[in-house]
């Protein structure tokens, strides 16, 4: 049994319970790998509404965060795409969903800017696209032109790991890492759902992905309670109708 | 099958220890295709050194290529974060990128993202592969399913990236992007310079030593 020393280890009802009507949740996960699915099913088990969303993606609709889209949860979603979840542009298209669209690469480095308490980040991705430009400050700097693009917290993170001890340091597995350890430093308050809790002193201190400063809550992960695409789908490796 | 066919012959364009990143799609039946070239595939995920695909059981929900299906590692491969991976792609370290294309314009600007009124799936990380890889390879059909040409004078859909093009291989062409505009440099049987003149909208060079591919 691991020692709770830093009470940091509580319940997902508990952990739900930060979760409320109208907050911005930012979750880890890259098409529904990597996010945290226990936390995820009691989020929708509570009925919460008006959700701000951000996250790589809408994942497909039955998988990671794609059901929290496909029940009206989320009023606006910050992603990259949603290309995987067509009851996301659904949505989008009757109004029932506000999208902001950011170039994966900016999403991701706009959360690490709000992790690491920065003002903003300056990135030439997109500098002369109209759509993209829209509205953002140049910057020049040697000569050369950025866009000035401002960091991103939640009021809420959600990350899914394979190990924590109870200081909440994690460590990841494989592919499942992705954007995690972005979204845990974002969060005003990040919860932390594992497939293990270890003691502390377990994890090799040289391994640690994210150090537990930045996590507030472990939870014990009840496993993956969905079916991947893969294994609904003789499709091969990466094929998806354009 | 023209998507083997177009797979087959962007293939030839990876060298052996090349970093690559394969978009979905058409670009991810390449794989198929190299031989016993080593190349180091990276995916947006967070993966470098992605091998092939696993064996039906064997599949490792946590191990997945930026499409979401499995993939397996190769010796060397390394586990990252996306923005390390997007790092990689900001810093020019990616040698080839091959993406889908729904317009290519002549200059090499590259639209994929978007059809406004029909389908918003977003860019996804498009931008960043397309404007910062050493070598950008569109692979598309020439023409698109109402047979109007996808190569352009001028994108009419909203654009990707601009000038980021340096290779288009389709099912009736290989085409390269220069500074004196597009080059026709392969025309696949059974199509010939003709046809693929008609269904290209923008001024086509016809390479000295243009081939023919059976």
């Amino acid at each position: 049994m691991v020692r709770n020393e830093y009470g940091k280890i509580i319940s997902i009802e508990q952990a739900a319970s930060y979760i409320t009507d109208g907050c911005s949740l930012m979750v880890g996960g890259f098409g529904g790998v990597g996010s945290p699915p226990s936390l995820l099913q009691a989020i929708i088990e509570k009925g919460v509404r008006e959700l701000t969303l951000i996250c790589n993606d809408t994942a497909f609709p039955h998988l990671g965060v794609g059901p929290l889209i496909c029940e009206g949860r989320v009023k606006k979603a910050i992603v990259s795409h949603i290309g995987s979840n067509p009851i996301a542009g659904q949505r989008l298209h009757d109004g029932t969903l506000d999208v902001e669209f950011c170039p994966q690469g900016v999403l991701v480095e706009r959360i690490r800017a709000g992790g690491a308490g920065l003002g903003g980040i300056l990135v030439d991705i997109g500098v002369d696209h109209e759509w993209l430009a829209a509205g953002k400050q140049v910057i020049e700097v040697d000569g050369k032109r950025f866009l000035l693009e401002l960091p991103l917290t939640a009021d809420v993170s959600i990350v899914y790991a394979k190990k924590a001890d109870p200081f909440g340091n994690l460590i990841y597995d494989k592919s499942a890492r992705n954007t995690n350890p972005l979204v845990a430093m974002a969060g005003t308050i990040t919860i932390a759902e594992v497939e293990e809790i270890v003691p502390l002193g377990a994890l090799d201190p040289e391994a640690i992905v994210t150090p537990g400063v930045f996590v507030h809550y472990i939870v014990q992960s009840n496993g993956v309670n969905w079916k991947w695409i893969w294994e609904e789908s003789a499709s091969p490796n990466g094929q998806r109708k354009n | 099958m023209g998507r083997e066919r177009i797979a087959k012959r962007a293939a030839q364009e990876l060298m052996d220890g090349m970093v690559v990143n394969l978009g979905i799609g058409i670009p991810s039946l390449i794989p198929n295709f190299l031989g016993d070239k080593r190349i180091f595939f990276q995916a947006e995920n967070g993966v470098l050194g992605i091998g092939k695909s696993p064996s039906k059981g064997k599949e490792d929900a946590n191990l997945c290529n930026a499409a979401g299906y499995p993939v397996t590692v190769v010796s060397g491969a390394s586990y990252f974060d996306s923005a390390t991976a997007f790092a990689m792609i900001r810093k020019g370290l990616i040698d080839v990128t091959v993406l889908g294309g729904l317009q290519v314009s002549e200059k090499g600007d590259l639209a994929n993202w978007m059809v406004p009124g029909k389908r918003v799936p977003g860019v996804g990380g498009g931008m960043e592969l397309a404007q910062k890889t050493k070598k950008v390879i569109v692979v598309m059909s020439h023409v698109s399913k109402d047979n109007e040409p996808k190569i352009v004078s001028t994108c009419t859909l909203p654009l990707t990236a601009r000038r980021c093009v340096n290779l288009i291989i389709t099912d009736r062409a290989v085409i390269e992007v220069t500074d004196e505009g597009l080059l026709l440099t392969e025309v696949m049987a059974p199509y010939d310079v003709e046809d693929v003149v008609r269904y290209t909208a923008a001024p086509l060079r016809i390479a000295a030593s243009l081939k023919r591919v059976e």
